[in-house]
């Protein structure tokens, strides 16, 4: 997948909660490069507050289905990048990479570390494994940001906890496989992407405010509920209903 | 094997998020070793992360200019042009002809299967093995608990994760056999009892100071003397 010419993507979120960011994913010939590098210069992300002066506050309906697509485009663009930089070392790539991904690691970390170089040290960490590791990424498991998000979770735990995550092994005789070995193709984790992310715009505020204080501020269950100030059985059900809706979503979509 | 008793999504969250201490991560990733369902649940929730991560936006005031960090990671990237590109992932190891009884991670945490362990016997039968982990918060142990006794009635207070292994109990709630996960909490008032035939292999984790909670441990309890 090449990006030849100069694309500029404007990715939004639905909701108006998040931000707008412009991207310049041109990377692909040498003859682009000044131009690329200039733009993604000028890529930086901006800040949307809900319901703010921002474009996505404005954008119509009819627009709606657009957004999905070049939502989607940037994923894409993302995936394309990232092969890129596993493929060849392409420094320009993963330069284009980093800007976009950058900025939303450090503010991730800087969510449990409230320190600002730490949590420059943790995303430059981060980033330095997504280099190295970028040869192991692949599209038909998921997409570049769920990949990167994991890579900055376990950075999290690693360095800044100081404890260990234990996980499966993938080679271990003793796992037991998936059943029904699923022909997982691009086409289909592409898809499945798109339902969950619309799912997700659909999520209920009090559900959605559950996932980012379990994502970012990395409270389990039984400190959220002392956050909100909710039973905990509360907490459980939200937390069982919004993974059964998005459950729900990508079931329709198989 | 059909696993009919799940990690709930509230656990699974924690540990998709990586709230959950070494401790219990240990019993819910041993789970998902012996249960595909639950990887795939664990997968949708790291993608709804994945999700989240994409939109969230980063104040400029967050740290240095992007244009210095890049500059930063630009200088370590030209300072190690070899550190790049790690092989693609190793390639699937050779099965062996008997699958182990014990998944990983939790071969590794107790240092080989079921057989070559150093049980040690808590009497009649009984046997325990306690594993070392960095979380001092918890108490991780293997129990082997001969078949067909037993336990009294009893309610928790704590937190209490056991993952069978091997043989199986059943309670008012149900049948616990290999992989089945019982969460288990205030709630919960049962009376397991280790079904015949086979010695029941669980591992039990419970809050450190609960260390004796468990019902498993219980159920050794009065071979230990505790």
């Amino acid at each position: 997948m090449d990006y030849g010419g100069r694309v500029r993507l404007d990715c939004q979120n639905r909701s108006g909660m998040f931000g707008v960011i412009q991207l310049a994913t041109a990377h692909v010939s040498a003859a682009m490069r000044v131009d690329f590098v200039q733009t993604a210069a000028a890529s930086q992300v901006s800040i949307v507050t809900p319901g703010g002066l921002s474009r996505a506050g404005r954008l119509s309906r009819e627009r709606v289905h657009m957004d999905e697509e070049t939502e989607q485009d940037t994923r894409d663009a993302m995936t394309a990048l990232l092969l890129s930089v596993g493929r060849t070392q392409d420094v320009t790539a993963f330069e284009t990479l980093f800007r976009v991904f950058g900025p939303r690691i450090r503010s991730y970390m800087l969510r449990l570390t409230r320190d600002g170089g730490l949590a420059e040290e943790l995303m430059q960490e981060t980033m330095m494994t997504v280099w190295r590791k970028a040869g192991q990424f692949s599209a038909e498991k998921g997409s570049v940001a769920t990949w990167i998000f994991t890579i900055a979770r376990n950075l999290r735990i690693d360095s800044y906890r100081r404890s260990r995550r234990p996980e499966i092994d993938p080679n271990d005789p003793a796992l037991v496989p998936d059943g029904d070995p699923q022909a997982d193709s691009v086409m289909e984790t592409r898809q499945s992407e798109e339902s969950l992310r619309a799912a997700m715009t659909r999520l209920p505020t009090e559900q959605r405010e559950i996932l980012m204080l379990a994502f970012f501020d990395e409270l389990p269950h039984s400190q959220i509920a002392v956050t909100l100030d909710l039973p905990l059985g509360t907490v459980k059900s939200r937390i069982r209903l919004a993974f059964g809706k998005l459950r729900e979503a990508l079931e329709e979509t198989a | 094997m059909t696993i009919r008793h799940h990690v709930s999504d509230a656990l699974l969250l924690d540990y998709a998020t990586g709230s959950l201490g070494e401790g219990w991560s240990i019993a819910v990733a041993s789970h998902l070793a012996l249960c595909p369902s639950c990887r795939k649940r664990l997968t949708l929730m790291e993608s709804a992360g994945g999700a989240l991560f994409s939109v969230t936006h980063a104040a400029p005031s967050d740290g240095p200019a992007i244009d210095d960090s890049w500059a930063r990671m630009r200088a370590r990237l030209l300072d190690k042009p070899d550190a790049g590109n790690l092989p693609s992932a190793p390639s699937p190891a050779m099965k062996s002809p008997v699958a182990p009884t014990l998944p990983e991670p939790l071969r590794s945490y107790v240092g080989g299967d079921v057989d070559t362990l150093q049980w040690r016997s808590l009497g009649r039968g009984a046997y325990h093995l306690p594993i070392a982990t960095g979380d001092k918060s918890t108490s991780v142990r293997l129990l082997r608990i001969p078949a067909g006794g037993p336990v009294p009635e009893h309610g928790h207070r704590g937190r209490e994760l056991t993952l069978v292994l091997a043989g199986s109990f059943h309670d008012e709630t149900g049948v616990f056999a290999r992989g089945d996960f019982e969460e288990a909490d205030e709630d919960l008032e049962h009376q397991p009892v280790a079904m015949p035939g086979a010695d029941c292999i669980c591992l039990a984790v419970t809050d450190a100071p609960l260390r004796f909670r468990s019902w498993v441990v219980r159920l050794a309890q009065p071979f230990l003397g505790i």
